[in-house]
């Protein structure tokens, strides 16, 4: 036993001895359909890093609904970095005195390295004519949207919908109430997630349009072929600005303060922008958009500051329990 | 007091004890004790919702109509892989414990793919205005899925040990086929029956992974209470979460107590017969 015990030691030994300098792991806690976008920057960033310092950085994701992810990290998932669909994730991660109240002003175009915007995807050849928002409350159009309550996607959905019935000539909060609870008669399944959301539309055929992510949209169409769907871009919608943040007391114990800050900003670098727009994320460099110009084309938008002032009270307007979700959602 | 052949009561007795503690009461006293956060108000204001309502009449009206769908054709199909020798009778038996094999979430897509309107059998039923996924019946139908070895397995057993010459005697004492079968067979499965009843309907009430795919979720028609549960997690609602989490347990409770109940009561109906 003493023998063994010897060996395991010098062992133990002969592998700290061998090991380099530096091999850092970094986990990256996501959204859901964030599993490709990421997956090309990680290969990237590890390439950079390494020809830079020589030391190899492995960088472990996490994926689910963004509030889950959120409540995962507040309830110990060690995240060196926290990339979210909407900021009110990350603003809950910050009550818990994870990271800096004013994360959101530590990197620049509110610590959201690209940006997205809702859009309709619809069956080929537009069967159903679907050009705006107004045609989702047609008779006899069935949409497919998940349920803000677990998906951060879903949440922008709602308030594109809603922004756009509140922009219009005499629009106010009855009538866009009014709007997006005529809306949501209209939803037949309510999935817990957008990637559930998008199943439900291009392969169980449900449906006669899918409110989703730009990005989602565009990757449904590459998947699955562009002879199945067409993506209709409506006269307006919400600038989608899913933030990124590096968990100040994890990367403080876990001694990655360096690499975890290299990484976020290596989203905003030029390579990092140019692997954002290949996977359908609106890049924030001028250069970068002007080369993907073709595969995003031009939206009118508005933010979430314009229209409702900041996520957290949009949250407690909008999603919190017993709010106007509650009181307008579907089976109402 | 008896003597034991084996020894060692008082220390297994305290190993049960504290591993069930550990294993089973432990995380049961921690949703308690998340659950009392919410308050009396907060616990009445949650039980009156009409949403939750709806979904807790969902949630345990679905699984108690699925336990009851699973004792009757488990019931067949246990009698007929033990009473009857055919070819492929021991594939057929392998095959009943696919739902507990399957992740749930696969049985889940598995069926929601077979029964949505565009799927083999959910196009069919369609045409003739039956739907199954994205509305109530899908909900049934995965816990019938997850239920169904639990009644054929507990029943196997039994089956197999029943003395055929009781039903013998019934023939030879002029009963018919349908009293040997009601008044004779059935009272002594009466128990196992119940037990599996039990089994099915306590893994329907949970099931979250499969139903979640097929029903659609739509509040107030499709949504099941631990549906309801994970958006309140959502809200980062954690007391909320705990107590509907508690309310589903002492409802589940309540409903194995009377099920124990009735237990007895056939157990002493099976010995009077016999």
């Amino acid at each position: 036993m003493k023998k063994f015990l010897l060996m395991l030691a010098l062992l133990s030994g002969l592998f700290v001895a061998a090991a380099p300098a530096k091999d850092v792991t970094l986990l990256n806690v996501s959204y859901d359909p964030t599993r490709e976008l990421y997956r090309d920057i990680n290969t990237a960033f590890a390439a950079q890093w390494k020809a830079q310092h020589g030391d190899t950085v492995t960088i472990n994701m996490s994926h689910g609904g963004s509030g889950k992810q959120a409540r995962s990290v507040v309830d110990g998932l060690p995240a060196d970095v926290v990339t979210l669909a909407l900021a009110y994730d990350i603003d809950a991660v910050a009550d818990h005195g994870l990271l800096a109240k004013d994360w959101q002003k530590r990197l620049p175009d509110n610590a959201s390295p690209y940006t997205s915007t809702i859009v309709f995807l619809v069956r080929k050849g537009n069967p159903k004519n679907i050009k705006d928002w107004p045609d989702l409350i047609k008779s006899g159009i069935q949409v497919i949207t998940p349920n803000p309550k677990t998906s951060g996607g879903a949440r922008w959905n709602f308030l594109a919908a809603w922004g756009y019935a509140l922009k219009q000539p005499g629009g106010n909060d009855t009538k866009a109430r009014a709007y997006v609870q005529a809306l949501y008669q209209h939803v037949p399944v309510l999935d817990a997630g957008a990637r559930g959301a998008t199943n439900t539309f291009a392969q169980r055929g449900v449906g006669d349009v899918l409110v989703a992510w730009e990005s989602e949209a565009l990757l449904a169409q590459r998947e699955l072929g562009k002879d199945t769907f067409d993506i209709v871009v409506p006269s307006i919608s919400i600038l989608a600005e899913p933030p990124v943040a590096v968990v100040d007391k994890n990367v403080d114990k876990h001694e990655t303060r360096v690499v975890a800050e290299a990484y976020v900003k290596f989203l905003y670098s030029p390579q990092g922008q140019a692997i954002e727009a290949k996977n359908f994320y609106r890049p924030r460099l001028p250069a970068v958009s002007a080369q993907y110009a073709a595969q995003f084309p031009k939206v009118n938008t508005f933010t979430i500051n314009d229209v409702f002032g900041d996520w957290r009270q949009a949250q407690a307007k909008f999603f919190a329990d017993g709010a106007i979700f509650d009181q307008i959602g579907p089976g109402h | 007091m008896r003597r034991r052949i084996l020894p060692g009561f008082g220390l297994s007795l305290g190993y049960a004890l504290t591993y069930l503690g550990l294993i089973v009461l432990l995380p049961l006293v921690a949703l308690a004790w998340k659950a009392s956060g919410i308050g009396v108000a907060g616990m009445l204001h949650l039980l009156s919702s009409p949403r939750t309502l709806a979904a807790l009449k969902l949630s345990f009206g679905g699984a108690i109509l699925a336990a009851i769908i699973n004792v009757c054709f488990g019931l067949l199909v246990a009698w007929v892989l033990v009473r009857y020798r055919f070819p492929g009778r021991r594939l057929f038996d392998a095959l009943v414990d696919l739902p507990f094999a399957l992740p749930t979430a696969v049985a889940g897509i598995a069926l929601t793919a077979l029964y949505a309107p565009n799927g083999w059998l959910g196009h069919w039923l369609m045409q003739r205005g039956i739907q199954i996924a994205y509305a109530p019946a899908g909900v049934i139908l995965a816990m019938v899925f997850v239920g169904f070895p639990f009644v054929v397995r507990t029943l196997q057993p039994v089956l197999e040990s029943l003395d055929r010459d009781v039903e013998e005697a019934a023939e030879s004492l002029g009963a018919s086929h349908a009293q040997t079968f009601f008044r004779v067979i059935l009272p002594m499965l009466a128990p196992t029956l119940l037990t599996g009843f039990a089994l099915a309907l306590a893994r329907a009430v949970g099931e979250y992974g499969s139903v979640i795919f097929i029903a659609g979720n739509i509040p107030m028609r499709s949504e099941i209470a631990p549906l309801l549960i994970v958006e309140k997690l959502e809200e980062f609602d954690y007391a909320g979460a705990a107590a509907l989490g508690t309310v589903m347990l002492i409802a589940s409770f309540a409903l194995l107590i009377l099920i124990a109940v009735l237990q007895r009561w056939s157990n002493r109906w099976a010995e009077q017969l016999q």
